[in-house]
C-alpha cells in the first residue's frame, strides 16, 4: 500500500511507514512562536522545565513577532520583551516586529521546503502546505513542549483527495477559487483531515496563489492542505534554499479516506459575506444589492504578497479610492514591502489613495491597523470574518482585485477584466 | 469509576431554537482583545464573552460542569486561552459533536477532558448528569440512560497526557 503526502512526510521523519490513525512522536525541523502565544510558551517552558533548562536546539527555533507589530499595547510589548530576553539567553533568533508574518518568512528564507515539519503559534501555519511542508498551528503548551523535545505527539490524520475541475474567469484569481472551495466544503468539511488538491486550475497557481488556497484550510478545519509542489514552486524555492529541493508527492495507490471531484466550471469572482468564511456567494449577486463600503483591507497571510498588491493596483489604475472610503494595505513581510517600494508600486498605490502600513499580520490582529466601528462595512482579503474579530462592523472577504475595484467604486462591485 | 471517568452536569450551548450551536470559534470563546493575558486565573471572566447570549457565562457556570456544543467547536485561532478560560472556571471538560483540530490538541495538552460525540444533537438538556469514560470512549447521559460513542475514540496518548496532568508534565 502506498502513502499519501502526509504519510510520506511523517514516515520519513519517524523512519518507518505509518498509516492514518497511528499516533507517533513527530520530530520537527523548525519550531516557532509568535508574539501571540510566545510569552505563554516561555512561561510554560520555564514553569515545566525550570529556569535553567535549555531548548532542544536553538538553531531550529525562531520567534516571529508579527501579530502586534510594533506593539500597540503595553501587554503585547511586555510579552515581546519576555520572548526577546528568553531568546537572548537561549541563543534563539528573533524575527522582530519589522520582519513580517512568520509563516511567510519560513517560505522566503528556504526554511520550509517540501517534506519539512514545522509548528508555530499561528493557526494558519498549515499555509506551508503551499510548498509541500507539514506546517501546523499549535497552542502554547504544544510549542513549549516542542521547545524542549523537538517533537510533538501526532495522530496521522486521514487524507482526502480533492480533484478540482474548472478554470478561472479572466477577472478571477486564486482567492476566488479558494472561496469556491470553502463554499463547497463549509467551515468543517475538511475537519481533522489532510487534504491534497489536484487539477489543472490548482497546478497552474503560482506560489502566492497556492499560499492563498493552503491558508484557508484552517477555515475548513483541515489539519493541512497540500498542493503538490511543481516546477513553479521549486524554481521559487531553489535560490532561497541554496539548492533545488526535492518535491514530494503521494503514491499512485495512496489510501485516501475519500476522493472528491469539484466541477467548478468557469470560476467567477466570489465573496464571503458576514459572518462566516463559508458564507460565500458570487460577487455579481452581492454587487446587485448595492452594498456601500466604508473601508477596505489588502494583506494578511492569505493575500499579502507583492502579486496581490499588483493585482489590486490593476483595478485602481487611472482612478482613486472613493471619497469617504479608506483602503489599508499591509505587506506580508519586509521582502514584500521592499518589492512594492523599489518597483514603484507603493508610490502608485499611495497616489491612488491607499494607506500603507508596515508589514505583519495587521488587519487580522486586533486593532493593529484600526478596528471597524458599529455599522462599518469593510471588505478584506483576509481569511476570517467572524463576528467581532476586526471590531464591531461587518466584514466581507474577497480577492485583492475585488477589494480594490470595490473601494474605488465605494460599494461592492465585480472587478474589471484587466490585461 | 476508573481514573479515566469524569462526571458532571451539562451546560449546553444552545441557540434560540434550543439546538447545540455549531462553529463556535475561538474569538467567541476568548476574544482576541484579551490575548496578552498569560495568567490562567485571569482568563475565566472572559470565557464565551463574545458568544451572543452567553456573555454572562462565567457567572452562570459552576465548577465541574461540562461544556456541551455542536459541530466544529473551537474553530479559528491556536490560542491556548480558549481552553484555559474553561480550566480557570473549573469546568469538567468539553463534549462536542466535533472539535476543530488545533483546539482538540490544545484541550488534550492542557489535560482538559474533551470528546467528539457524533449524534449528540438533541440528547442533552441543561443540568443533565453526563459521564465520560475515556477508557471506553463512551458518554453516558443519566437522565435517558443513553450511551453514546466518542468518535474518533479517545486515544492512548490523550489518556497518558490526562493522567500526567498535561503534556508538560509528561516525561
Amino acid at each position: 500500500m502506498g502513502a499519501t503526502i502526509i504519510e510520506r512526510i511523517v514516515a520519513a521523519k519517524v523512519g518507518r511507514p505509518v498509516a492514518a490513525g497511528e499516533v507517533v512522536w513527530l520530530p520537527q525541523d523548525i519550531v516557532t512562536a509568535r508574539d501571540f502565544g510566545g510569552a505563554s510558551v516561555v512561561k510554560n517552558f520555564v514553569d515545566a522545565y525550570g529556569k535553567d533548562a535549555r531548548v532542544f536546539d536553538p538553531q531550529r527555533i525562531r520567534f516571529t513577532f508579527d501579530c502586534n507589530a510594533p506593539a500597540n499595547t503595553v501587554g503585547y510589548a511586555t510579552n515581546q520583551q519576555i520572548c526577546r530576553d528568553f531568546a537572548g539567553k537561549q541563543g534563539i533568533k528573533v524575527h522582530d516586529v519589522d520582519a513580517g508574518i512568520g509563516s511567510h518568512l519560513l517560505i522566503e528564507q528556504g526554511l520550509a521546503l517540501p517534506g519539512t515539519t514545522a509548528i508555530g503559534t499561528d493557526s494558519h501555519y498549515n499555509i506551508l502546505g503551499a510548498v509541500g511542508a507539514l506546517g501546523q498551528g499549535m497552542g502554547d503548551i504544544d510549542v513549549a513542549s516542542a521547545f524542549k523535545k523537538g517533537q510533538i505527539w501526532f495522530e496521522v490524520p486521514p487524507s482526502i483527495r480533492v480533484n478540482v475541475n474548472g478554470r478561472l474567469a479572466p477577472n478571477a484569481s486564486a482567492k476566488d477559487l479558494t472561496l469556491a472551495i470553502v463554499k463547497h466544503f463549509g467551515s468543517d468539511g475538511l475537519l481533522g483531515k489532510s487534504a491534497e488538491f489536484y487539477g489543472e486550475v490548482v497546478e497552474q497557481l503560482n506560489l502566492p496563489g497556492r499560499i492563498t488556497l493552503a491558508s484557508m484550510g484552517t477555515e475548513m478545519s483541515a489539519v493541512v492542505c497540500f498542493i503538490p509542489p511543481n516546477a513553479i514552486v521549486l524554481d521559487w524555492l531553489e535560490p532561497r534554499a541554496g539548492a533545488r529541493p526535492e518535491s514530494i508527492a503521494a503514491d499512485a495507490d495512496a489510501p485516501y479516506i475519500k476522493e472528491v471531484t469539484l466541477d467548478l466550471g468557469e470560476i467567477e469572482p466570489m465573496i464571503a459575506c458576514p459572518f462566516s468564511p463559508d458564507n460565500v456567494r458570487p460577487v455579481r449577486e452581492v454587487a446587485a444589492e448595492n452594498v456601500r463600503l466604508d473601508s477596505g483591507f489588502i494583506g494578511s497571510c492569505t493575500n499579502g504578497r507583492a502579486e496581490d498588491f499588483a493585482s489590486a493596483y490593476a483595478q485602481l489604475e487611472g482612478g482613486k479610492v472613493a471619497e469617504r472610503v479608506t483602503l489599508k494595505l499591509v505587506p506580508a513581510t519586509r521582502e514584500v514591502y521592499a518589492e512594492l517600494l523599489f518597483s514603484g508600486l507603493l508610490e502608485k498605490l499611495f497616489t491612488a489613495g491607499a494607506l500603507v502600513h508596515n508589514q505583519g499580520c495587521g488587519g487580522c490582529a486586533a486593532g493593529q491597523v484600526g478596528m471597524t466601528g458599529e455599522g462599518e462595512v469593510q471588505i478584506s482579503t483576509s481569511n476570517r470574518n467572524f463576528r467581532g474579530k476586526q471590531g464591531a462592523g461587518r466584514t466581507y472577504l474577497a480577492s485583492p482585485a475585488t477589494v480594490a475595484a470595490s473601494v474605488r467604486a465605494g460599494r461592492i462591485v465585480v472587478p474589471e477584466v484587466v490585461q | 469509576m476508573s481514573a479515566f471517568t469524569v462526571s458532571g452536569k451539562a451546560f449546553p450551548l444552545l441557540d434560540s431554537d434550543g439546538a447545540l450551536i455549531n462553529n463556535i470559534d475561538t474569538d467567541m470563546i476568548y476574544h482576541n482583545q484579551w490575548l496578552h493575558i498569560t495568567k490562567l486565573e485571569e482568563m475565566g471572566r472572559y470565557a464565551l464573552g463574545n458568544l451572543k447570549g452567553y456573555e454572562d457565562f462565567p457567572q452562570r457556570v459552576q465548577p465541574g460542569m461540562w461544556i456541551v456544543a455542536g459541530r466544529n467547536f473551537g474553530a479559528g485561532s491556536s490560542r491556548q486561552q480558549a481552553v484555559d478560560c474553561f480550566k480557570a472556571l473549573g469546568c469538567a471538560g468539553i463534549i462536542a459533536v466535533s472539535v476543530a483540530p488545533i483546539y482538540l490538541r490544545n484541550a488534550i495538552n492542557a489535560g482538559l477532558p474533551i470528546a467528539q460525540v457524533p449524534g449528540l444533537e438533541g440528547q442533552v438538556r441543561a443540568g443533565d448528569e453526563l459521564t465520560l469514560d475515556m477508557q471506553g470512549s463512551t458518554l453516558t447521559i443519566a437522565r435517558t440512560g443513553a450511551v453514546l460513542q466518542a468518535s474518533p475514540p479517545i486515544s492512548t496518548v490523550q489518556r497518558e497526557i490526562f493522567s500526567a496532568g498535561g503534556l508538560l508534565k509528561l516525561t
